[in-house]
């Protein structure tokens, strides 16, 4: 009797959005708007000694440190990222002076000049003693798990930075009203930028507005920095008493804003001679850049997914986030996850390798099955859908018999094996206390919260979720603007949460409003009993306990499982690896809107196609030297294969419709199944992106090991075919 | 310090317009700000991914790289007019072409020069200069072929007043600024 869920129903901003009428924060505009500038550090380390106009200043507005009026913080987690530096310099593009105008040309024009005193920076995070956080995971011993090992692998994994790219620049508009300020803005989380202008204005929070503009794009890049702009644009709005406009170009936002966090990786690991894991023993390292922002978090994601979909009794994971003097490092699609997840699936093809095995079966004897416990103790439900993921990608990605097939062509194939916590990790979601609303309008219902569609579809799968608990047709469901001084905070949109959590409270809101309701239409009951809202705060499902000390106990509500199978061809003159298609079994609980779901795996899987190959962030002298899209190659069509999506469902208890999250897991698994892919050509890669130049530079695999792992040789004649064309 | 402003006139979506402005302004400016439409977006600045993606004289070029002296006398369309009523629109909107939508206005442009039942093979070679982060570019695809079946159907026909939008005999601006939008994918 579902009538919206699970089918696919018109996006919601679907017609806004081809037609241009939508309308993103460069789009808007004021009366006696001023455009605005960041003025930044040319070094990565040092003090600033003297700071002059080199222009004529008539009618510009200056900001620097001292205008601010509340603390010279980017609030979020530890509060030590100013938000213009004062003296000390930390990184590059660090911001420290804002200048607006209404003539752009005359902003433009504004030489400003700054000498520094500067010091040594530290660049190298294996060189850093300034820790941001150590994670420590233990479960059983690990000594006693290498004693029962037959052979001991060991493995370094390196992943680089990456860029978000969204196709939109970081830009706000800020307008000084009613005695505060209202900002309007490309961002992820309006109730993260509220908190910001709060401590940083000191205003009351009543007195700070944040809106939601049409954003394109986000991938977590637009998670914690919007706070810093937001800032900017209201420091000059309040003492300009104008409208200012602050909108980043590409080459600033690739070098100013942050940035997925570069990541080394050691396992250990025993394994029995028929391919049993004995013991992990995991070592992370991650580089947080010059501030902290989230890398405690990014970092203790990271090792919580560190071992894989896995099982083994002794484990041992061990992390540190370090600072270094480069621009921060912050949220990003997978949030540390996809780092660890690189590492161990390729060191599982080494392990196969090892031992003579072939990869699927080795994953198959250790994927995590329902009852089986992580490595916090947390016990798997029936939802644990590792073998049923593997299965269907290996069957209809044609796994083995191709692995066998292009043996000693130029075609590779690899696998991935991975899985995603999905919602806010360890007890996040209790500390968050998330609220939704809905509010009964005289044709249906508008939902109120402060999620934020940022094209993964947020505004049309809640309105399904809200439709069918409360028996009203989809079309009857309105999505309120993320407007803080409209809807409550139903926390951050990140870590896979919106549907899965925010979405959960929508469906208990909708089926309360539907007790109410009875037999009356809405407004009948309007007429009747006045107006309704219905509020929602979330409560952890029965059973679930975390505890932050020991990192013991349920680290996520729910894990997602998936599967890929990626296929690549190598140019023997370029050594360019090129991906030719991709084969995917992602399970997500319940596809609350399909299309929308397999948007987000084909589009999360080509972002990872771009990391495990082409994006490459040149860092030089601390600062991005390649801030241009002309050589920051993400994947274009033709750089992007067919993709075969194979959803499947098996439904979270505690999910809406029993959905989990989807938003990040299909970025995780990418870059492993295709380094593994190029090793099965014989090369040993064990560094992302795979750029021509360090496979050219990569050790080749001596043939025997890689013939071992593959059940018998194939004749070259088989290469090359059996390739359907989509 | 104004720079010198010039008169220039050119077609906009059907309609003559003539304006007063800096013969090097871009063209993606004069369109977003003297003329309000703000479909028409900028992602780089730099001709690199298409968001800024209008048709001149029926050729799809990015309007970044477009001084504006160049379209003078010349037929420019944006997304605006389309109108919201080219089979590609509406098959964007329903069939997963758009997510974020930054790159949706500039894509459907691209789309809608690559003329009729594109096979896929010119639709991936002929949006290669257009970057979407969000897709995958799997479900432009399938928007794009959906659009092509809905445009057989004789109700989507009437559509006399969306403008044209088959190649003509190009006449472009400035041989530079003619993106080559098939088979801009970069070296490297
Ligand atoms: S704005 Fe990117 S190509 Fe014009
Ligand atoms: S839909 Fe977001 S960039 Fe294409």
């Amino acid at each position: 009797m579902s009538r919206a869920v699970g089918r696919n129903v018109v996006r919601k901003d679907g017609a806004a959005k081809a037609s241009g009428r939508a309308r993103y924060v460069d789009d808007l505009t004021r009366p006696g708007l001023l455009y605005a500038r960041t003025i930044r550090s040319s070094i990565p380390c040092g003090e600033i000694t003297r700071l002059r106009l080199a222009f004529d200043a008539s009618g510009f507005t200056v900001v620097d440190a001292r205008d601010i009026p509340g603390r010279n913080v980017v609030s979020l987690i530890t509060d030590d990222q100013p938000c213009l530096a004062d003296r000390q310099i930390r990184h590059m593009a660090e911001p420290i002076l804002l200048l607006a105008h209404e003539d752009r040309e005359r902003l433009l024009g504004a030489a400003v000049e700054v000498d520094y005193l500067p010091a040594t920076p530290v660049l190298d995070a294996e060189r850093s003693d300034r820790v941001f956080k150590h994670v420590a995971i233990t479960k059983g011993d690990v000594d006693e798990g290498f004693r029962r090992a037959d052979r001991v692998i060991e493995g370094e994994y390196r992943t680089g930075h990456q860029e978000h790219l969204y196709i939109e620049p970081n830009g706000m508009l800020a307008v000084p009203e009613n005695g505060g300020v209202t900002v309007w803005g490309s961002l992820q989380c309006p109730y993260y930028v509220h908190r910001a202008l709060a401590v940083l204005l000191g205003l009351p929070d009543d007195k700070v507005r944040v809106v939601q503009a049409e954003t394109g794009g986000g991938f977590g890049g637009k998670e914690e920095y919007p706070s810093m702009i937001a800032g900017h644009a209201c420091l000059l709005a309040l003492k300009s008493g104008r409208p200012v406009k602050l909108v980043y170009d590409r080459v600033e936002d690739m070098l100013a804003t942050t940035k997925r966090h570069p990541a080394i990786v050691r396992h250990r690991t025993g394994v029995a001679r028929d391919g049993r894991l004995t013991a992990m023993d995991i070592d992370v390292l991650m580089d947080g850049g010059a501030y902290c922002t989230l890398s405690p978090v990014v970092l203790s994601r990271g090792c919580l997914h560190a071992t894989g979909p896995y099982r083994c009794d002794h484990v041992r994971v061990g992390g540190r986030v370090v600072m270094t003097n480069t621009p921060p490092n912050g949220a990003f699609r997978g949030f540390g996850a996809p780092q660890t997840l690189f590492a161990i699936d390729v060191h599982m093809d080494r392990i196969a390798e090892a031992l003579g095995m072939d990869p699927a079966r080795l994953r198959e004897l250790n994927a995590l099955r329902p009852g089986d416990t992580t490595a916090t103790g947390q016990v798997l439900g029936r939802d644990a859908a590792a073998l049923d993921v593997l299965r269907a990608a290996v069957a209809r990605g044609d796994y083995r018999r191709k692995r066998r097939a292009y043996r000693g062509t130029n075609r590779g194939i690899g696998l991935s094996l991975f899985f995603h916590g999905a919602g806010f990790t360890g007890s996040g979601e209790v500390k968050l206390q998330s609220k939704a609303s809905l509010e009964l309008t005289a044709t249906g219902v508008r939902v109120l919260v402060a999620s934020t569609e940022i094209g993964q579809g947020q505004r049309t799968a809640h309105a399904q979720i809200v439709a069918d608990a409360l028996g009203l047709p989809y079309d009857a469901v309105e999505v309120a603007v993320a407007d803080t001084s409209q809807v409550p905070d139903s926390g951050p949109t990140v870590a896979s949460r919106t549907t899965m959590v925010v979405g959960g409270l929508l469906k208990q809101g909708a089926a309360e409003m539907r007790t109410m309701l009875g037999h009356l239409t809405p407004a009948a009951y309007l007429r009747a009993h006045g107006p309704l809202v219905v509020t929602k705060q979330y409560e952890p499902p029965p059973g679930l306990v975390w505890d932050d000390e020991t990192y013991r106990g349920s680290a996520y509500g729910s894990y997602g499982w998936a599967c890929d199978v990626i296929e690549v061809e190598r140019d023997p003159v370029t050594e360019e690896i090129r991906p030719i298609r991709v084969t995917t079994a992602q399970e997500i609980g319940k596809a609350i809107f399909p299309l929308g779901a397999r948007g987000q795996i084909e589009g999360g899987t080509a972002q990872g196609l771009g990391y495990a190959l082409t994006e490459e962030v040149v860092m030089r002298g601390g600062a991005m030297a390649n801030a241009q899209l002309t050589n920051y190659i993400v994947p274009t069509t033709l750089d992007t294969p067919p993709m075969d999506v194979v959803l499947v469902e098996k439904p979270y208890a505690h999910g809406p419709y029993g959905a989990k999250g989807v938003g990040e897991m299909p970025f995780d698994g990418v870059a492993p199944a295709v380094v593994n892919a190029i090793r099965s050509l014989g090369i040993d890669l064990r560094q992302i992106p795979a750029t021509p130049e360090r496979v050219m530079a990569a050790p080749r695999i001596r043939d025997s090991r890689l013939r071992q792992a593959a059940d018998r040789p194939a004749s070259a004649r088989q290469a090359g075919f059996g390739i359907r064309k989509r | 310090m104004k720079r010198a402003q010039r008169p220039i006139a050119f077609t906009l979506n059907g309609k003559r317009v003539s304006l007063r402005v800096h013969p090097m302004t871009r063209l993606l400016d004069v369109l977003r700000e003297e003329c309000g439409l703000t479909g028409t977006k900028e992602g780089c600045g730099e001709g690199e991914c298409g968001a800024c993606t209008v048709l001149v004289d029926g050729q799809a070029v990015n309007s970044c790289l477009v001084p504006v002296a160049q379209v003078a006398g010349a037929k420019v369309v944006t997304i605006e007019g389309l109108k919201g009523r080219h089979p590609l629109q509406r098959a964007f909107a329903e069939h997963g072409g758009a997510q974020c939508g930054i790159c949706t206005p500039g894509m459907i442009m691209a789309a809608a020069a690559l003329g009729p039942r594109p096979t896929l093979g010119q639709v991936r070679t002929g949006l290669a200069g257009n970057i979407c982060r969000c897709t995958g570019y799997e479900g432009i695809y399938r928007a794009i072929k959906k659009a092509e079946s809905r445009s057989k159907k004789p109700e989507a026909r009437r559509q006399e007043t969306a403008p044209t939008i088959a190649p003509s005999k190009a006449r472009t601006p400035n041989p530079e600024s003619r993106i080559p939008k098939a088979g801009t994918q970069r070296a490297r």
